[in-house]
């Protein structure tokens, strides 16, 4: 086996990952666990200044409910997503982030980030929920804030640099997790009283439409691979919404966000022959219940507007930026002056959407030229992503707060802890908790924040350190150094290392589960559509990719690490086909299109579909569950 | 070639343990090579163009050149970081200059404060986290029948 030092860290409270919901659990978790003399650790696989989905920046935050000024209640947010989510939400979750969130972005004003605000002081909205920021710094702020409550509380400790692999068990309960540092020969054993799982969603599961170097540019940062996923699915906790990915329409490659353009210059989107899909294909809409006539119209359902006349070849579809500019020059045009300061300072703020979150879509319009005021720019469906924190709802199965739950679901959907999944010891959030979308980057930040708060407790009440042998954790050492073992002793087989008949690297591992995803699961090439064949087809393909699996190689930490990541993938992937196969209904139609079950069927689907893996028999279960309305 | 070293300015941050930008990349893909003390980016292909290299690296050794395989070439999109601001300046293809200026923050520098000065009494086994409701800007955290 490769010489890794076994380094054995114990602690109380485990944060696995560096984004927004782990920063919100250490901030967290640092008052509640000084308060109770525990410890706290969080391992991050990068930098903690920019880890994560929020690594480049973001120009918005996009809950913020505004409850102190009664503009919205928590109900209004609940009735929001749930209709954006075809009905299929757990209100409890959704509710406990809205009535918390604002409390957080208060926070992060206070921590410095800049908000937008109004002459009379008050925030600039981009839409009823979005507030509008000067996010380059968003994530440093925010990482900032979560060392000092570590540092200064004196509770806590920082790994960076270390990639989490899976979860360490104690029968049933969740006892900590196993990873490696990408920079020294050293395997880590984390053993913990409780575990947060928040290490994102999951980007590259399909295959991107950019096949050469701009596969990077993912919508969702390409560092997403799935370790959530993989990490509470391989602890045996229940997962929900495995079917739910979520498909943007941004700009097209390289998926500059289109919010500005819709909401603050107003612009329309038409097709090449000139039609607007929003208006033209409205009919349709009365084909997909009671969610084809909520405004605002669902996410996926916009998308399938405009995906379908792409497939009847009226693409491509254009933002109508000209159209937008010459609109406002209208509004001003007996006065010059103001027209242009008004220009200007649009100008900049569309700009400012890309430079801080999307630098890759200022380069392309700096590439082509582009003035917005003279051409419209086109905008596509990107490719599937796995985000429970935005328009997807993709995680684990966790448990909701007490006091938000009625007669009807407290059976249901509470367990004692919020946010802890069906895994005693194993708390979730952000990307890592399901069925509660829409929490984007202020709620993933909070949800971290419940959850910690829960997990403290659950310490306080479960104080004792999980047992685990000394045979499983070599065991687990074993598998993990696995594929730098393969790769010394195979690599003299060949004269090219990058080609060999006993492994496979991690590239061309990953083009292999795209591909799979892609033409059997619903990718670009398919146009998002899929049957029950060709599922069965994508499990059988799995099933070897699987067991292929136990042939990967490295020849460094950074590619165990990529290993380790296609990995995750794969699980997620699996999880996802055996959904999509379970739930025989077409209810996200611009997500993914089953064209064997292609209507929507509330009398028997409007159900949490469900599953598990058990890691005794190696099975997975589908489960059913009841959708209940709480804000009715 | 996403983000890519300048050999003339990149001195593979001399004396330092680890490369500014070995530490900041989010993907691990910023080495060192230690005979030419000159860092690169290993995989081109799984850079997201973050930019956080680029805005870390104390000589400005590191640019973005846009995704090949679909950026035409000649534009080039460059910031200069300071403590509180971000300069952008974009240069077009065709030679157009902009530039624009952002605030990125309004606190100093490593002085956020996690409770934001929010007291609370702070009770593990109510629904308050530890900044409320004084956070909230109300009197109490929204329950349901109460």
């Amino acid at each position: 086996m490769a010489n890794f030092e076994t380094v054995v860290v114990e602690t109380d409270l485990l944060i696995l990952g560096g984004g927004m919901a782990a920063c919100g659990a250490a901030v967290e978790a640092a008052h509640w666990a000084k308060q109770n003399g525990q410890k706290v650790t969080l391992v991050d696989k990068a930098a903690m200044d920019r880890s994560g989905a929020v690594a480049m920046g973001l120009s918005a935050i996009n809950q913020y409910v505004g409850l102190k000024d009664g503009k919205n209640t928590v109900k209004d947010y609940v009735d929001y997503v749930r209709n954006d989510l075809m009905g299929i939400t757990r209100e409890d979750l959704v509710a406990n982030i809205a009535r918390h969130v604002d409390s957080t972005v208060h926070l992060y004003e206070k921590w410095g980030l800049p908000i937008w605000k109004d002459e009379e002081g008050n925030y600039v909205h981009e839409g009823r929920w979005q507030l509008m920021i000067n996010g380059e710094s968003y994530k440093v702020i925010v990482a900032e804030a979560a060392k000092n409550a570590l540092r200064e509380s004196g509770v806590g400790e920082i790994y960076e640099r270390v990639f989490i692999v899976g979860p360490l068990m104690d029968g049933e309960r969740c006892a900590g997790a196993v990873g490696f540092s990408v920079r020294e020969n050293k395997f880590y054993v984390f053993k913990a009283k409780a575990t947060m799982a928040t290490m994102g969603g999951a980007v590259h599961v399909f295959k991107p439409r950019s096949a050469g170097e701009g596969m990077g540019r993912a919508w969702y940062p390409p560092w997403n691979s799935g370790s959530s996923a993989y990490f509470t699915m391989k602890a045996g906790a229940e997962m929900t919404c495995q079917e739910v990915r979520f498909i943007p329409v941004r700009f097209k490659d390289a998926y500059g966000p289109v919010g500005a353009w819709f909401l603050l210059f107003t612009s329309r989107a038409t097709t090449a022959m000139g039609g607007e899909y929003m208006v033209e294909r409205r009919p349709e809409l009365e084909n997909w219940g009671p969610y084809g006539r909520v405004k605002p119209i669902p996410a996926n359902l916009r998308n399938y507007l405009g995906m379908l006349d792409v497939l009847e070849g009226k693409g491509p579809i254009y933002m109508r930026t000209e159209e937008a500019i010459q609109k406002i020059a209208e509004e001003f045009k007996d006065d010059e002056k103001a027209y242009k300061k008004k220009m200007k300072e649009l100008e900049s703020e569309a700009w400012e959407d890309f430079l801080d979150m999307t630098i890759s879509q200022a380069i392309l319009w700096a590439a082509s030229n582009v003035r917005p005021e003279e051409k419209s720019s086109e905008i596509a469906a990107a490719e599937p992503y796995f985000i429970g924190s935005h328009s997807g709802a993709s995680g684990a199965w966790v448990s909701g707060p007490e006091d938000l739950q009625t007669g009807d679901t407290k059976n249901e959907y509470f367990w004692g802890y919020a946010n802890m999944s069906t895994v005693p010891g194993l708390f979730c959030a952000g990307d890592a908790s399901g069925a509660s979308s829409h929490k984007f980057s202020s709620g993933s930040l909070t949800e971290g924040r419940i959850a910690a708060k829960a997990a403290v407790k659950f310490i306080v009440d479960n104080n004792s350190m999980p047992n685990v042998g000394d045979a499983e954790i070599e065991a687990l050492k074993k598998e993990i150094l696995l594929p730098m073992d393969l790769y010394e002793q195979h690599k003299g087989d060949t004269t090219d290392p990058e080609i060999n008949p006993n492994y496979i690297k991690p590239k061309m591992f990953m083009f292999r589960l795209q591909k799979i995803m892609d033409e059997y699961a619903g990718g670009v090439t398919a146009q998002f559509t899929t049957n029950q064949a060709q599922l069965e087809k994508a499990m059988e393909l799995l099933a070897f990719l699987k067991e292929d699996s136990e042939k990967l190689a490295a020849s460094n930490h950074h590619e165990l690490m990529r290993c380790w990541e296609n990995v995750h993938r794969m699980w997620q992937a699996e999880a996802h086909v055996r959904t999509m196969l379970f739930r025989e209904e077409t209810r996200w139609p611009g997500y993914y299109f089953r064209s064997d079950t292609p209507k929507i069927d509330e009398e028997k689907w409007k159900v949490f579909a469900n599953c598990k893996w058990d890691p005794k028999s190696d099975n997975w279960e589908m489960i059913s569950r009841p959708v209940r309305q709480i804000f009715a | 070639m996403p983000s890519y070293v300048n050999p003339e300015k990149c001195d593979g941050c001399k004396a330092l343990d680890k490369t500014a930008c070995q530490h900041i990349c989010p993907n691990d893909l910023m080495v060192l090579d230690k005979e030419s003390m000159k860092a690169h980016n290993r995989d081109v292909s799984m850079c997201w163009e973050c930019y956080n290299c680029v805005k870390i690296c104390p000589t400005q050794a590191i640019e973005v050149r846009g995704y090949a395989d679909f950026v035409p070439m000649g534009a080039t999109v460059t910031p200069l970081r300071s403590t509180d601001s971000i300069m952008w300046t974009v240069q077009f293809r065709n030679g157009d200059l902009k530039r624009f200026k952002f605030p990125i923050r309004t606190t100093p520098e490593g002085e956020a404060v996690p409770n934001g000065g929010y007291e609370s009494a702070g009770d593990l086994n109510s629904q308050d986290l530890f900044t409320e409701p004084a956070s909230l800007g109300l009197s109490e955290v929204f329950t349901l029948n109460k």
